[in-house]
């Protein structure tokens, strides 16, 4: 066992660190992911980072050189990844985009489309996301119902996306539509990419619990898409969201935000009851537990690392990293806003204080956004652990006969 | 970057498996528990054979003279079967008190007899029905001799030695007795796990060996079980995949209303919590098997954090073990209890989870983790 890297990694990642110290500033620990990054300022700075990391080669390691990568191997992408998330750099706007619109478009576009679409999506210029979900398909995402209607060499499309991260600046989606509600509901479902400022296409931000907006309605009327930006076969919707869905769950890892260092800094000055909060056992027993699972969660990452280094495939340990770190996320907020007693309603110019708010307001979409805490644990049972899926009510039978309760 | 075991220490893993699982270590653990037995005394003497009480002796003094890695992958494995032999006393106690604080006339005296089984050791902290502290240890030594009386002692009644921890007008100190000496009682005491024996002993006017100095004998044990800690968490991760493993077994073959249980969100979310206790402390074990092994700075810490989710993993697994197999769980019957049974000796020995809690915030206050 050791915890130094290779000669190479160590080599690589001096390289990654040089460049990050010369052109970003290290990051303060409470910045919250998923703000809201609506704002034009903050899409300006996003693609001006973006961009500066294409023209160095950072900005998608593991990419063909001819879309804009270096074709890097996982670890020294990890390496990379390690290494930024060390400075304070914008990064949420393209993780869709790049997490998952690009692999998708890699395996399902022609030649000609991935050596348009690609290069400009990893340099920053075009900012893609990924319409799947619908009001009446969350968590049961293949549940959803905008149709698709064949015309000729198009495709018209009518319906409704929801929780839409980042349409409102978008360039570029992902779609998966149904095209034909008689097909069992797997099989009726065709994906497509489409040009965002297309007409009949309506953007709706939706405010959040904390206030901002990164997420939308997505509304289609009488959208047309040529057949040409069709991904996969007719009928193939499923397979290929699946695909994407696949590098979601590698994407969403960490909550982010406020975390026990924080907790454990503000327990020492913060008053309780005349003593300092950290000599009151409760106290410390919460921040023992929230160690260790930190703890757990950072070896286990370095166990995965190990396995890359090795060139093995990783096992399924990572599948419990969001469920650990929102549901931290949320009670350190709360412990944190409880310390203030009558005073944690306020809203104030400390950090700190801002920090836990943030963190307790942010943390219900963290438990819910790329696979809820129950979708998350039925995976974890029924893939690593190997146990029986649920009986269905909609195996083999029409999706419009499936019940929905709209009825 | 290499947080993993070595080929050569997952062999030796594999090895130990596949011994325990033929001894049926488990039928065993149940046989000592129905009977008046303290240990497997076969299973025992075949450990000694397999030199795994010798893992990390010198080899000048017979033993293997392999690091503490190799110790954490068969402390899995014991853990694994509920191996009802006094290693956890024995090895990771008072072996590694000999050989970190015995003189060498010491270690040439008991390191060959514990690789060959003659001495079984173990280590008497607790006098009263509260935790020990450095200022609550009453027993006395004075001219080379103790007096007083150690309670909840793992395994003594099958140990030739022990190790106790004793106070003298210069400060608290290790002694090394000598169980056979005249003045020595040990007797039974019933407890929760009798797969484990558990005993008082008492000492009237008993010579002793002393183990480091006289001044620091309270340091030298916290050093001790700081170490030890790794182990008996690698025991608990073991015992903690083996509750498990039981779970989704029932989960998948137990119907009820008309398929399996394991197919209930209910009965999924409960084993994907377990999964995901066992994954955070497997995961802190390495780390702290890693830090054990190199004398990191932060073993402290890292021990500390390996004991208390290893702990929090075995409570859990084992207990909601017995809920999936419902009533069979609760029979005497069904294993379900055995490992119930060890969770909790397991995170006694040593000291309990919330004094271990107490002592990671404490090495964190010390290390200052900003």
């Amino acid at each position: 066992m050791d915890f130094n890297d290779t000669h190479e990694e160590a080599k690589f990642r001096k390289k990654c660190r040089e460049w990050l110290e010369k052109n970003a500033t290290y990051k303060d620990d409470l910045t919250p992911q998923n703000d809201d990054f609506a704002n034009a300022d903050k899409i300006q700075t996003a693609k001006a980072w973006q961009k500066k990391k294409y023209d160095a080669g950072w900005a998608m390691l593991h990419w063909p050189k001819e879309y804009g990568g270096i074709g890097a191997s996982s670890m020294e992408r990890i390496i990379w990844a390690n290494e930024e998330a060390k400075f304070d750099v914008p990064r949420g706007i393209f993780e869709i985009g790049l997490g998952m619109c690009g692999p998708v478009m890699m395996q399902y576009a022609t030649e000609e489309q991935k050596e348009r679409y690609l290069p400009p999506m990893a340099e920053g210029k075009e900012i893609w996301c990924q319409l799947f979900s619908e009001p009446s398909a969350g968590s049961d995402v293949a549940g959803l119902r905008s149709k698709a209607i064949q015309d000729g060499d198009k495709w018209i499309i009518n319906g409704q996306k929801v929780w839409t991260s980042g349409a409102h600046f978008s360039d570029f989606g992902i779609l998966v539509v149904r095209h034909d509600p008689n097909l069992e509901k797997h099989k009726g479902m065709t994906f497509f990419f489409v040009d965002m400022k297309s007409p009949g296409i309506e953007v709706k931000p939706i405010k959040q619990i904390t206030g901002g907006s990164s997420f939308n309605e997505v509304y289609f009327t009488d959208v047309e898409i040529p057949d040409s930006q069709r991904l996969g076969e007719i009928g193939d919707g499923w397979k290929v969201a699946i695909t994407t869905l696949m590098n979601e769950r590698l994407a969403v890892g960490d909550a982010g935000g406020a975390d026990v260092e924080d907790a454990f800094r503000w327990a020492k000055t913060q008053d309780s009851l005349g003593e300092p909060l950290l000599n009151n056992k409760a106290a410390r027993e919460s921040i023992a537990d929230w160690y260790c699972e930190k703890s757990g969660l950072k070896n286990t990452k370095l166990r995965t690392m190990s396995a890359l280094s090795r060139g093995d495939t990783p096992g399924p340990e990572a599948s419990i990293t969001k469920i650990v770190s929102a549901g931290k996320l949320q009670d350190i907020g709360n412990f944190g806003i409880d310390s203030l007693d009558m005073a944690g309603m306020l809203k104030t110019d400390n950090h700190d204080i801002k920090g836990f708010q943030n963190a307790w307001l942010g943390a219900p979409g963290m438990r819910i956004a790329g696979g809820t805490d129950e979708i998350l644990r039925n995976i974890i049972a029924e893939r690593v652990l190997g146990l029986p899926q649920d009986p269905r009510a909609d195996k083999g039978v029409a999706f419009k006969d499936i019940p929905s309760g709209n009825s | 970057m290499n947080l993993d075991f070595s080929d050569d220490q997952k062999f030796l893993q594999e090895e130990a498996r596949k011994f325990l699982e033929k001894e049926q270590a488990l039928n065993r653990n149940r046989s000592v528990l129905e009977t008046d037995n303290k240990f497997d005394e076969d299973l025992w003497e075949k450990i000694v054979e397999l030199g795994w009480t010798g893992i990390r002796i010198p080899e000048d003094y017979g033993g293997l003279g392999l690091g503490h890695l190799e110790l954490c992958v068969i402390a899995e494995e014991l853990g694994r079967f509920l191996a009802p032999v006094p290693y956890s006393s024995s090895v990771y106690l008072f072996t590694e008190a000999i050989i970190n604080y015995g003189t060498d006339e010491i270690k040439k005296d008991i390191l060959p007899k514990l690789v060959s089984g003659e001495i079984v050791g173990t280590l008497g902290v607790t006098e009263e029905l509260h935790a020990p502290t450095k200022d609550n240890i009453n027993l006395v030594y004075a001219d080379g001799k103790i007096n007083g009386k150690k309670i909840a002692v793992p395994d003594a009644g099958v140990a030739t030695h022990a190790i106790v921890v004793a106070k003298s007008d210069k400060g608290i100190s290790l002694q090394l007795v000598d169980l056979s000496t005249t003045g020595v009682t040990v007797e039974h005491q019933e407890n929760i796990d009798e797969s484990r024996g558990h005993f008082s002993i008492s000492f009237n006017d008993v010579e002793t060996k002393l183990l480091g100095d006289k001044v620091s004998g309270w340091e030298l044990y916290e050093t001790l079980i700081n170490q030890a800690a790794v182990l008996f968490s690698y025991e608990q991760i073991g015992g903690s995949q083996a509750s498990l493993d039981m779970a989704i077994n029932y989960a998948k073959e137990r119907y009820a209303f008309g398929r399996p249980i394991g197919s209930y969100q209910a009965i999924k979310h409960k084993l994907a919590d377990m999964y995901i206790a066992l994954t955070l402390a497997k995961s802190n074990c390495y780390y702290a098997a890693w830090a054990l092994s190199t004398n990191a700075a932060d073993l402290p810490s890292a021990s500390a954090t390996a004991r208390v989710s290893a702990t929090k993993a075995f409570q859990l697994c084992s207990k909601e073990n017995i809920q999936t197999h419902g009533g069979n769980g609760f029979t005497w019957e069904y294993d379900c209890h055995m490992f119930y049974r060890r969770s909790k000796l397991l995170s006694l020995n040593i000291g309990s989870l919330s004094n271990w809690r107490e002592k990671l915030v404490t090495s964190l206050e010390q290390s200052n983790i900003n």
